[in-house]
């Protein structure tokens, strides 16, 4: 199959226009010995083979849709997509666009962006949100970003709970390599019971960013006012990594205080997708604006009179400031800032609140149910909102191949991160779980030897 | 007051009006959390569903878009995204499986990994690729994470400067400046090559490496490319390929053969995923022997041998010295992997060397029309791009005047003022898919503009006139700073 819309006889004359005699002459520059490598590789599909091809290749995994009752979070959750998402992301004039660089000609995915930016504000209760990040994990490695440019160097600490989500704090560590950061709370041996105020101790005069999540790893939703009223009296910034489903019931952030809040905006619109691409979300306060990475977009007038959008503060990006940037980034995920707008909109108000109340009552019911099980019983006892750690009676990678010869992935074996939580499962329910789904889970539990 | 084109998702909403709604609970109901944990308001749109579809294709219809027409943005490769793609990266078994599903549940997108990152390997003559970098400029950073590694395991701890020469992306210099490296810029010769003499006289025992774009920002394959590689690794650096202009090099020459240590690759550029707006892109990265255990955990591999009659099993692995993890989870698999992995099935070894032959065809044609025209600062066979001046003596039009009079032509502009080394550059890049006529239409609209400049410079001054929306006051938005809107009721409060 080719895409290439030029016939031989174009072909010639153009050679003939550039003033070479074949294809291979416009190569001269490329060393002789390595020119024209021949590749191994599998001869071309068709469209036809190829379309055939990638439908075995994708029958051959088990899906949570069709083949597998799915208790699986701790990070990517499976939610409801509303049909008209998807229709408005194939619309090709999104999706074939680029950057919008020509703000003329890109007033809707300017316009898109600005409401992304709005949606995100209004849902956080911060004041300015950026166009987005990769994903949560490198959202919250910008958050670093920001307070160490914040502090200029001055101050060289973090505090991280080690209940912020394991992959997001290795992300953290990665990102950080160059600066020669003091990293405190980030043990995945403390003892995991305590709550937040364990944090304070390790906030000093040196710490420049606290990072919680909320609800953390474990599924416990913790007020964080105390802490962060401490932290600020420190001197240090507060960064909140935040499950947008569970804000749209509970207490935002910002209410108790966050300078930033970041996290994963995948359960709004964008499928599981084997882990990618997902939609990093960055709020902040407006003080902050100028050391946020990534793209911004503002309100303005054309030379019409018209309201209009454009990219704003772009001062601040590497094309302009190259080394001195805060951050090296370039690309965001401009598609599925609009899928999470179209999300956001589509069910509305009232339709998110629905999806926030099922996920909570059924996590409820599973949870209640599950530790009715004899040797089965929630290990902490905060509140919770979509997920929960079920203590087993012997290790969660046992229990989870128990259940996955029953057609049931049962949650995020915790032993993974945490050499104590061995017999720790962390379980995710959302609108997906139906009570049929739920009630199997538990009887096949109940059988278990 | 200005005109309201399209009101916003929060102008467009209207108390009590519903959307999509969820089913009734099928559970027995347990309270909600104490007051003091939950929110007081959700200050959020509501519409129906028609609303919504409206709006959004409203907006649509303010884009351009490489299905609308032709977008030559140099370094961008706008070329056309085949539809197949959309959907494949659909299927229900790679739509609906979750990151953390056990291994034997996922053969079919680990065997997908696994042999993208064959090919990739095969295409680019590198020893080891990881799939996880998220876009391009991630994909550096990842890079230039392992190139400071390599140089920390051997304990040559000296190395702190990266070289970059004056017609890099700015992604580089950020990326190295996200590590603390103090850059230092290498200068480019009459024929758009890098310096030999800038080059040798930078390279001692403090260099880090040398991040190099070839074909370079100018389109310019570097003549002594053999050269400088023997420059940097004699030094003890390392040498990055930018891999932004891969689209001019499948079935060329592979940069892992040239003697590149490292370099990214951009699956949204040379590989048709689409550019959505923004993104998200996907970035893996390629590296030599020497760094293959430095790279990202985890990578695709086999991790139990299959026989006659078993398939192997593929699994994940962590690489010995890796630098640790870019981002959550295992890359952008559906959006970016699979639609690359299509592409690259249906194309084939010769297939790909038409990609590559056809863009630099199709560069040159239009760089050939052109000359004459415009001033073409490096004027030699370009590979997939080329750089023309967007100036004319004793006329003040500049670049900024001709991409937007290129609108009213109904095109999409070239990028401009980039490479900082060309005055009023106007980086032109038309890619493959674009056929005679689209070339010639666009080469005539410039041959027009070039004379418009100079009978009516005015008609360029204020462009573009047929476009919805004129130009913007970027001075308005920077100063007033208006990031986000509100709920009608709450607008006053919160203005």
């Amino acid at each position: 199959m080719t895409y290439i819309p030029i016939s031989p006889n174009e072909r010639d004359a153009m050679l003939k226009t550039v003033g070479v005699k074949s294809l291979d002459d416009l190569f001269d520059a490329v060393p002789k010995k390595h020119r024209f490598p021949k590749l191994d590789l599998p001869p071309a599909l068709t469209e036809m083979e190829a379309a055939s091809l990638l439908s075995e290749m994708a029958n051959t995994n088990e899906n949570v849709r069709e083949h597998m009752i799915s208790f699986l979070g701790a990070g990517a959750y499976n939610h409801y997509v509303p049909s008209v998402v998807d229709h408005m992301l194939r619309r090709g004039e999104f999706y074939t666009a680029y950057t919008p660089y020509q703000p003329e000609i890109s007033q809707g995915t300017l316009q898109a962006i600005f409401e992304y930016q709005s949606l995100m504000t209004n849902l956080t209760g911060m004041e300015v949100s950026n166009a987005s990040h990769y994903d949560g994990a490198t959202a919250t490695a910008e958050a670093v970003n920001l307070a160490f440019a914040q502090f200029r160097g001055r101050r060289k600490k973090i505090v991280m709970s080690p209940t912020v989500h394991p992959q997001y704090r290795e992300v953290i560590r990665t990102y950080s390599q160059g600066m020669g950061l003091e990293e405190a709370g980030d043990d995945a041996t403390a003892d995991l019971e305590v709550g937040p105020g364990a944090l304070m101790s390790l906030i000093d005069e040196n710490t420049m960013l606290v990072v919680v999540q909320y609800p953390d790893f474990f599924g416990r939703i913790h007020d964080y006012t105390k802490l962060i009223e401490d932290a600020h009296a420190k001197g240090s910034l507060v960064c909140v990594v935040a499950n947008p489903t569970a804000l749209l019931m509970l207490k935002t952030p910002a209410e108790m205080g966050a300078d930033i809040v970041v996290g994963e905006a995948q359960p709004f619109g964008i499928p599981l997708w084997y882990g990618g691409p997902y939609l990093g979300f960055f709020t902040t306060k407006k003080s902050y604006v100028h050391k946020m990475a990534g793209r911004l977009i503002g309100e303005t007038v054309d030379n019409r009179g018209q309201r209009s959008y454009v990219l704003t503060l772009t001062a601040r990006e590497q094309h302009i400031k190259r080394e001195r940037a805060t951050s090296n980034i370039c690309t965001n995920q401009g598609l599925l800032a609009l899928a999470s707008a179209v999300y956001m909109s589509s069910l509305g108000k009232t339709g998110l609140q629905q999806v926030a109340n099922l996920c909570y009552q059924k996590a409820h019911y599973a949870a209640a149910e599950l530790s009715k099980i004899d040797g089965f019983g929630l290990c902490f006892s905060e509140p919770f909102f979509h997920e929960f750690v079920l203590c087993c009676p012997k290790p969660a990678s046992e229990v989870n191949a128990y259940l996955l010869d029953h057609g049931i992935f049962g949650g995020y074996d915790l032993g993974t991160d945490y050499p104590s939580l061995e017999n720790h499962l962390l379980v995710a329910v959302t609108e997906m779980n139906s009570k049929q789904e739920i009630d199997t889970l538990v009887e096949v539990l109940k059988e278990m030897e | 007051m200005a005109t309201i084109v399209e009101p916003t998702i929060f102008e467009l909403s209207s108390p009590g009006r519903l959307g999509v709604t969820m089913p009734a609970s099928d559970v027995p109901a347990t309270a909600l959390p104490p007051k003091n944990l939950l929110r007081s308001e959700l200050p959020l749109p509501e519409l129906a569903e028609v609303d919504v579809v409206r709006h959004y294709t409203r907006l649509s219809k303010f884009n351009y878009s490489v299905d609308d027409g032709f977008y030559p943005l140099g370094s961008c490769t706008m070329k056309y995204n085949p539809k197949i793609n959309e959907d494949t990266c659909r299927l229900p078994g790679f739509l609906y499986t979750h990151p953390l599903q056990p291994i034997e549940t996922v053969q079919g997108n680990l065997v997908l990994m696994y042999e993208l990152q064959e090919w990739l390997k095969e295409i680019s003559g590198f020893a080891g690729i990881t799939l996880q970098p998220a876009a391009g400029a991630h994909g550096e950073f990842t890079g230039v994470l392992m190139m400071a590694a390599y140089h920390k395991s051997r304990n040559d701890t000296k190395r702190t400067k990266m070289l970059i020469p004056d017609a890099a992306h700015g992604t580089n210099p950020a990326s190295a400046g996200m590590l603390g490296m103090s850059v230092v810029t290498i200068p480019s010769d009459e024929r758009g090559n890098v310096d030999l003499k800038a080059l040798e006289a930078a390279c001692d025992d403090t260099v880090v490496g040398m991040m190099l774009t070839n074909p370079n920002t100018l389109g310019m394959f570097d003549e002594h490319i053999e050269k400088v590689v023997e420059l940097v690794h004699k030094c003890g650096g390392l040498m990055y390929g930018d891999g932004a202009n891969l689209n001019a090099l499948l079935g060329i020459v592979r940069p892992g053969d040239v003697g590149f240590d490292v370099m990214h690759i951009n699956l949204h550029k040379t590989f048709s995923v689409p550019h959505g707006g923004g993104g998200p892109g996907s970035g893996p990265v390629g590296v030599s022997k020497r760094l293959v255990d430095f790279l990202p955990s985890p990578l695709v591999g086999i991790v139990e041998e299959g026989d006659d009659e078993m398939e192997p099993l593929y699994g994940f692995i962590t690489p010995k010295q890796s630098i640790g993890r870019m981002k959550a989870f295992h890359g952008h698999f559906g959006g970016g992997l699979v639609r690359a992995y299509t592409y690259i099935s249906m194309h084939g070894p010769n297939g790909l060397k038409d990609i590559s032959q056809y863009a630099v065809l199709n560069a040159n044609y239009l760089q050939a029309r052109l000359r004459g025209t415009y001033k073409i600062p490096y004027d030699r066979i370009c590979m997939h791009e080329f750089v023309a001046e967007g100036a004319f003596e004793g006329s003040d039009v500049r670049a900024l005047d001709i991409a937007k009079r290129l609108m009213d032509y109904n095109f999409h502009p070239p990028t401009n003022y980039f490479p900082l080394i060309v005055h009023e550059a106007l980086m032109i890049e038309p890619t493959e898919t674009e056929n005679k006529d689209t070339l010639d239409r666009f080469a005539d609209a410039l041959i027009k503009i070039a004379e418009e400049a100079r009978s009516q410079p005015e008609l360029l001054h204020d462009a573009p006139h047929t476009t919805k929306f004129g130009r913007m006051d970027e001075v308005k938005a920077a100063r007033e700073l208006v990031l986000c809107c509100w709920l009608p009721e709450n607008y006053e409060s919160m203005r």
